[in-house]
């Protein structure tokens, strides 16, 4: 299974490279559609359905506006390369080094994988514990709209404030030529 | 934008239907099985989004004024907020669940966790069908 997602991760940075050189913005939006679905199939294996439904769902939906967009528009790729990249390849390289260095380091202070230090919430997430907590069935539910209930009022306004922005920018109406 | 071939809209045609109701079964089961209101909303819009992209922008209506989407978000909005609310009123905290937990694993359990579920949806749904009209209608240049 490591094995699995090792190479599913590497799959990603390679295709998010590629997307970056692509010479065509329609082929970058494909090889971002394979990011995207990659993480789909990696969130499947850890088992988290809920967030591989969101993601698989949100991920078409910004394939179709993104190709949408670059049928409309145009999908020449119009990045002005700066004329000396060696010292900006020097710098990210160096950021990239000392990064990996920094994870190494931290990494090396987590709990095993599957094992979390937290146990804060688990004596109410268990079987015996949750009919009397929230009587949901789902963990993720009981979590999101009962014991996080005022982050999900939060995610709601935002979504809805971003709603109200979107209308704000493309309304007819009272528009200055 | 126009519309696509008619292999596109019969194939639409017959699966529309079953991806809204697979949206609706999300929402509805969302304290039961993976998803709840805002994968369950999404699919919902994207059921909209489908039959839209399909038979193009000029079949059918997508005026923003004259669509009920603005409505059945901010009402997802103002109910989910009117919800926590009443669990400050019935009872003692905000976001108190007020109503009977019922049996684990039944349809009608948890509380006022399914009602959540389903303003959060139509929330969501009604948020990602007014944006995608709201984009489907924008006429850039002289293109009608």
């Amino acid at each position: 299974m490591l094995i699995i997602l090792c190479g599913l991760i590497v799959l990603m940075i390679l295709g998010a490279f590629v997307a970056l050189e692509a010479a065509s913005l329609l082929s970058s939006a494909v090889l971002l559609g394979i990011i995207g679905f990659s993480l789909t199939a990696i969130f499947l294996i850890l088992q988290a359905p809920d967030l591989a439904i969101v993601q698989i769902v949100v991920e078409t939906l910004s394939l179709v506006i993104f190709i949408t967009a670059i049928l409309k528009t145009t999908s020449e790729d119009a990045t002005v390369r700066a004329r000396a990249r060696l010292p900006f390849l020097v710098i990210a390289a160096a950021f990239v080094v000392l990064f990996m260095v920094a994870v190494y380091w931290a990494l090396g202070s987590m709990p095993p994988f599957g094992q979390p230090s937290l146990r804060m919430a688990w004596p109410y997430l268990t079987p015996e514990a949750l009919p009397r907590t929230t009587g949901a069935a789902n963990f993720v539910t009981a979590v999101v709209l009962d014991f996080r209930g005022y982050d999900t009022l939060g995610e709601a306004a935002v979504l809805f404030t971003a709603v109200m922005g979107v209308l704000a920018v493309l309304r007819k109406i009272g528009r200055k030529h | 934008m126009r519309g696509m071939t008619s292999i596109v809209k019969t194939v639409t045609r017959a699966f529309e239907g079953i991806i809204f109701l697979f949206g609706v079964y999300v929402v509805l089961h969302g304290h039961l099985t993976p998803g709840g209101g805002f994968g369950g909303g999404v699919v919902i819009g994207a059921a909209f989004v489908l039959h839209i992209l399909a038979n193009g922008s000029r079949e059918v209506e997508t005026d923003v004024r004259k669509s009920r989407s603005a409505l059945v978000e901010s009402f997802g909005t103002f109910a989910f907020w009117t919800l926590a609310i009443v669990g400050l009123i019935g009872g003692t905290v905000y976001f108190y669940n007020f109503i009977s937990k019922g049996t684990l694993f039944r349809l009608l359990s948890a509380g006022f966790l399914p009602l959540a579920n389903i303003v959060i949806g139509a929330e969501v749904a009604g948020a990602i069908v007014l944006v995608f009209i709201t984009l489907a209608s924008l006429k850039i240049g002289g293109e009608k």
